[in-house]
């Protein structure tokens, strides 16, 4: 069990991490979602022991690491670019820190095929990386981090390198490798997406601070802020400010969009309501979604969905439908809200939960 | 604006190429329209950076003719071709301001001075940096020293073509968003030609008109984003474009009906098959999981927010199926193929189906 | 970036501190107590205070060897550095050159200094010396040993030859971490290559440059072998630098006060410059 207890890190006069506390248990697979230093680097550095912490502390397993250095803990870490000693075959590559730690031959050569035949690289074994692709190389760096049995694997946007349908399937094997190696794993990307499908947990990370912790599909569906929400949101979230008055936002022309049963409760004033791009839709998905006029700026279209790019009071909203939905510049269309799909947050960009009632 | 022709155009790195395989660019013919939106698609090799290198010049192709306009201009340099180009990662001039790299292009053309201020003025209200024209360009983010890039190509008025290069690669994915807007707004309202190369099939999907999709040194596909999802011609493209790419399983064709293991499958035509290995392709979009159809075992089903993607087993080969955010699985599930997205491809390539 | 803290690392530096307090600390207190006194020999030793501080910064010649290592180390940077940018633009940036260039540049530092000298002491010479004996062929009435402007001319395309390659190599390192979409980029935008120059290789060899001119300055300013082996500091005192005249006065007058006064000066000057030299990096290195 990894844990950070209200680390700061502080260098010349910026914060990089400010007043981080996170369990990470056994087993598990996290991800740091952040847009680009956000400081999901700097925290796997925190985390891996090779910066110290300028207050707060770092425990494993109830024993305090802070400013144990990285030597002598074991610890794993895959980066952005292949990492892997160039002149060494793939074998010895994954064999590296073994041999290192003295472990002996017959039980080297039964852990790197057993890494290789995991990771697929047994046909590439007698290679050396630069006669690998891309992939191949990060798997190289994978498979030795994975060997080295380390108790923690820091991987900093490990994908990042590779084309587009690479990365489709090494993410796809990724939970499954790591399932079957049982450390914690801790995974760094600024896509959406990546997280989701990795799974496990997820902590959004905005201007060094965490601004949620949990399993990846409960952030996605309940962020905790607005902050959070847009972190974790890819197309974009589409927000709007509202009134609330008693049962329902105020919208212009009149239009009333519901507010959500549980949230009938709260007190009446301005919120931010968001709602995610395929949550808006230009046929009324059913009788309480209320329909809104925006002015198309653009349509992106993959043949399978459509994106449609909106303005709507000087604010841009995405829209994203399924088949093909070609409209002109400047065209007016109206596009239903979707009451059960909405998220609220009140004026500091929290989000709104339902009053308790009184026992 | 130019339209661009690319008459037989073949390139190899080496000195003496003999074999196929010595071509980086085996044999590239097509025609890049005036005023066009076109993505180059594929992974990493397919020699798609090639192609674009060879239009802006910067590469001489070793066999083959490269028109502009239909003016021969296989043997002029990138400066005298007179097209723009967005690199992988920003190229600006570090220590000018945001409004010398755009007047840049133009002061190295002997542009007068009245007319540098009006057009890099202009340019600066279309990529939106009005506000930092004052500020050096060494201290912007990323998605703002790409749009100087693009800026410095725009500014100049009377180019052929805007190339990009994978243009969108260092920039955090909500900014990927509104750059990729701009570029198509951009585009829609000056009609420029423009050319996109990337191995991201969101990016050229969204940003063409037109994608060209490449595979080992030629092209495999041209078509809309649409016709790419729906109607792919070879195998590859299936797998390439989509995500999940499509489920591809070895068949046997009898008629109107496709015999997959223990399973018949009913097509929407008489596939006009040739020879060689058949094969039965479906979009797991067009994977339908219900009650009635073929039996399946799950493997697993990942939560993507907006969707989720289900991993079966079907006649002992893996195949992957989208279902809505909010929908369940029934307790026994079975699939069913929407006749609307079944192509029968022969030794790789899609065959056409008669009535 | 903070490192790790660890109470071994006193012990490894530790080597180190016992090194540099035996080989600079306790010689550079010697000097100091030497400075301050006068000696006639036999160990004996009388107060002097200032006085020769005061004798050393009010002489002539003290100001006259000052003056020579500036104008030195001005003409040498002068020629050095756009010579050694000049060079490092026309190397070949792949292909075999490339090791042939790189080893051709670095033979003369590999030289040793007074060798370096000896070399050109015996090239230059007028009776056996290939330049020497061609040039005065040629009809050029050259002559190192006698006319102070030859001594001069000899000792700085000496130094031009043995240290325009650091100038070379430095620049070459940061040219070629140029990426080629720059190059690329800039042709596209019609630059020429002048412009390339000087907004594309200038800004990007910055940083190395600064690194080259700071080196060659302080280099340049604490020379003493070359000219000592070749012309000796004369004809005259034309080319008496300060370490020339240092050492003359040391070991050949063995006034043992005023030298000892003339190196803390010498070694304020030197701790002076590389003062500015580290400053000077820290706050580039900040900027940017």
């Amino acid at each position: 069990m990894l844990e950070l207890r209200n680390v700061t890190k502080t260098v010349g006069a910026a914060e990089q991490i400010r007043d981080v506390s996170l369990t990470l248990q056994h087993g598990s697979l996290n991800v740091l979602l952040g847009p680009t230093l956000s400081g999901k680097t700097s925290l796997m550095r925190l985390m891996a022991g090779l910066d110290v912490p300028t207050s707060g502390s770092v425990w494993f397993d109830g024993q305090n690491v802070t400013g144990v250095p990285v030597q002598k803990r074991k610890i794993a870490m895959v980066y952005q670019q292949f990492i892997n000693y160039p002149a060494m075959t793939v074998y010895e590559n994954i064999a590296s820190p073994l041999r290192v730690a003295g472990v002996e031959q017959a039980r080297i050569d039964s852990q790197v095929r057993e890494a290789a035949a995991l990771l697929k690289l047994t046909p590439y074994l007698d290679r050396t990386p630069l006669n690998l692709s891309g992939g191949q190389q990060q798997r190289t760096a994978l498979a030795r981090a994975i060997v080295k049995n380390a108790s923690l694997v820091l991987l900093d946007e490990p994908l990042a390198n590779l084309d587009y349908k690479l990365r489709e399937e090494l993410r796809a094997e990724l939970p499954r490798i790591f399932a079957a190696a049982g450390t914690i794993f801790v995974y760094a990307t600024t896509e959406p997406h990546e997280a989701l499908l990795l799974g496990g947990n997820t902590a959004t990370l905005s201007e060094g601070r965490i601004t949620q912790f949990g399993p990846t599909i409960d952030v996605f569906r309940r962020p905790i802020d607005l902050v959070t929400a847009r972190t974790f949101a890819d197309p974009p979230l589409n927000t709007i400010v509202l009134a609330k008055k008693s049962a329902d936002f105020l919208l212009e022309g009149g239009v009333k969009l519901p507010v959500p049963a549980e949230l009938v409760g709260i007190a009446d004033g301005n919120y931010t309501v968001g709602f995610q791009p395929h949550h808006l839709s230009l046929e009324r998905p059913n009788a309480s979604a209320v329909p809104v006029r925006a002015k198309v700026t653009i349509t992106e279209i993959t043949g399978s969905e459509s994106f449609i790019h909106l303005d709507f009071a000087d604010v841009r909203w995405v829209m994203l439908t399924h088949g093909i939905r070609d409209f002109e510049t400047d065209e007016v269309v109206d596009v239903f809200i979707d009451p059960r799909h909405i998220m609220v947050f009140d004026e500091h960009g929290r989000a709104v939960t339902a009053p308790k009632l009184a026992a | 604006m130019a339209r661009i022709d690319v008459n037989h155009i073949r390139h190899s790195y080496l000195p003496n190429p003999r074999k196929d395989a010595d071509f980086a660019l085996r044999e590239v013919h097509h025609t890049f329209e005036d005023g066009g939106a076109y993505a180059l698609l594929g992974p990493s090799g397919c020699g798609k950076t090639t192609l674009l290198n060879i239009i802006s010049g910067l590469l001489h192709p070793s066999h083959g003719q490269l028109l502009f306009n239909g003016r021969d201009v296989t043997s002029l340099s990138t400066q005298e071709r007179n097209i723009a180009q967005v690199f992988q990662f920003p190229v600006i001039y570090d220590t000018m301001t945001v409004y010398d790299n755009l007047a840049f292009p133009l002061r190295n053309r002997g542009v007068p001075e009245a007319d540098v201020d009006r057009k890099v003025r202009e340019t600066l209200e279309m990529i939106d940096l009005a506000s930092w024209a004052k500020k050096k360009a060494r201290g912007l983010t990323a998605d703002q020293k790409q749009k100087i890039s693009l800026g410095r190509g725009l500014v100049r008025s009377d180019v052929n073509a805007i190339l990009f290069d994978e243009p969108l690669t260092v920039i955090d994915p909500h900014m990927k968003w509104v750059l990729r807007s701009q570029l198509k707004q951009l585009h829609r309202r000056f009609g420029y030609t423009m050319v996109y190369v990337t191995h991201d099939q969101t990016e050229a999907l969204t940003f063409a008109d037109q994608v060209v999709v490449m595979y080992d040194g030629g092209i495999v596909q041209i078509g809309t984003p649409a016709e790419l999802f729906e109607r792919p011609r070879h195998t590859f493209v299936g797998y390439f474009i989509g995500s999940p790419g499509m489920n591809v399983m070895p068949v046997a064709i009898d008629g109107r009906t496709a015999t997959l293991g223990s399973q018949r499958i009913e097509l929407p035509g008489v596939p006009k098959a040739g020879g060689g290995a058949v094969e039965l392709g479906i979009r797991p979009e067009y994977v339908r999981l219900g009650r009635e159809g073929m039996s399946v075992s799950i493997s697993k089903v990942e939560d993507l927010g907006r969707h989720k993607v289900v991993r079966a087993r079907l006649e002992g080969r893996e195949i992957a199926a989208v279902i809505g955010e909010d929908e369940t699985l029934p307790a026994h599930p079975k699939v069913r193929f929407d006749p609307a997205g079944i192509n029968i491809y022969a030794d790789s390539w899609r065959v056409e189906m008669g009535a | 970036m903070d490192k790790t803290w660890n109470n071994k690392a006193w012990f490894l530096v530790l080597p180190v501190l016992v090194l540099v307090a035996f080989s600079a600390v306790i010689p550079l207190m010697t000097v100091v107590n030497y400075s301050v006194q006068d000696t006639f020999g036999n160990n004996v030793f009388f107060w002097a205070g200032t006085e020769w501080f005061e004798e050393l910064l009010s002489s002539r010649r003290f100001w006259e060897a000052m003056a020579r290592n500036l104008i030195f180390s001005f003409i040498i940077l002068a020629i050095e550095v756009p010579l050694g940018i000049f060079i490092a633009l026309n190397m070949p940036k792949k292909g075999w050159g490339v090791p042939v260039c790189l080893v051709l540049m670095a033979l003369p530092l590999l030289i040793p200094w007074n060798v370096v000298g000896t070399i050109w002491q015996v090239f230059g010479r007028n009776d056996i010396g290939l330049l020497g004996y061609y040039v005065n062929a040629l009809g050029i009435d050259f002559n190192y040993v006698q006319d102070p402007f030859d001594a001069w001319v000899i000792i700085i395309v000496m130094d031009v030859w043995h240290w325009t390659s650091l100038v070379v190599l430095l620049c070459y390192a940061g040219l070629v971490s140029i990426p080629d979409a720059f190059y690329q980029a800039a042709k596209i935008d019609g630059a020429s290559r002048w412009a390339v120059f000087r907004y594309i290789q200038l800004p990007k060899m910055q940083r190395v440059l600064l690194i080259a001119v700071l080196l060659r300055f302080m280099d340049s300013f604490m020379i003493y072998t070359e000219p000592f082996v070749v012309t000796g500091g004369g004809p005259g005192n034309s080319t008496t630098f300060l370490s020339i005249d240092l050492v003359k006065t040391a070991l050949g007058q063995f006034d043992l006060g005023p030298a000892a006064a003339m190196s803390l000066v010498y070694f304020l000057i030197i701790l002076l410059l590389s003062w500015v030299f580290y400053t000077v990096m820290t706050n580039y290195d900040a900027e940017r």
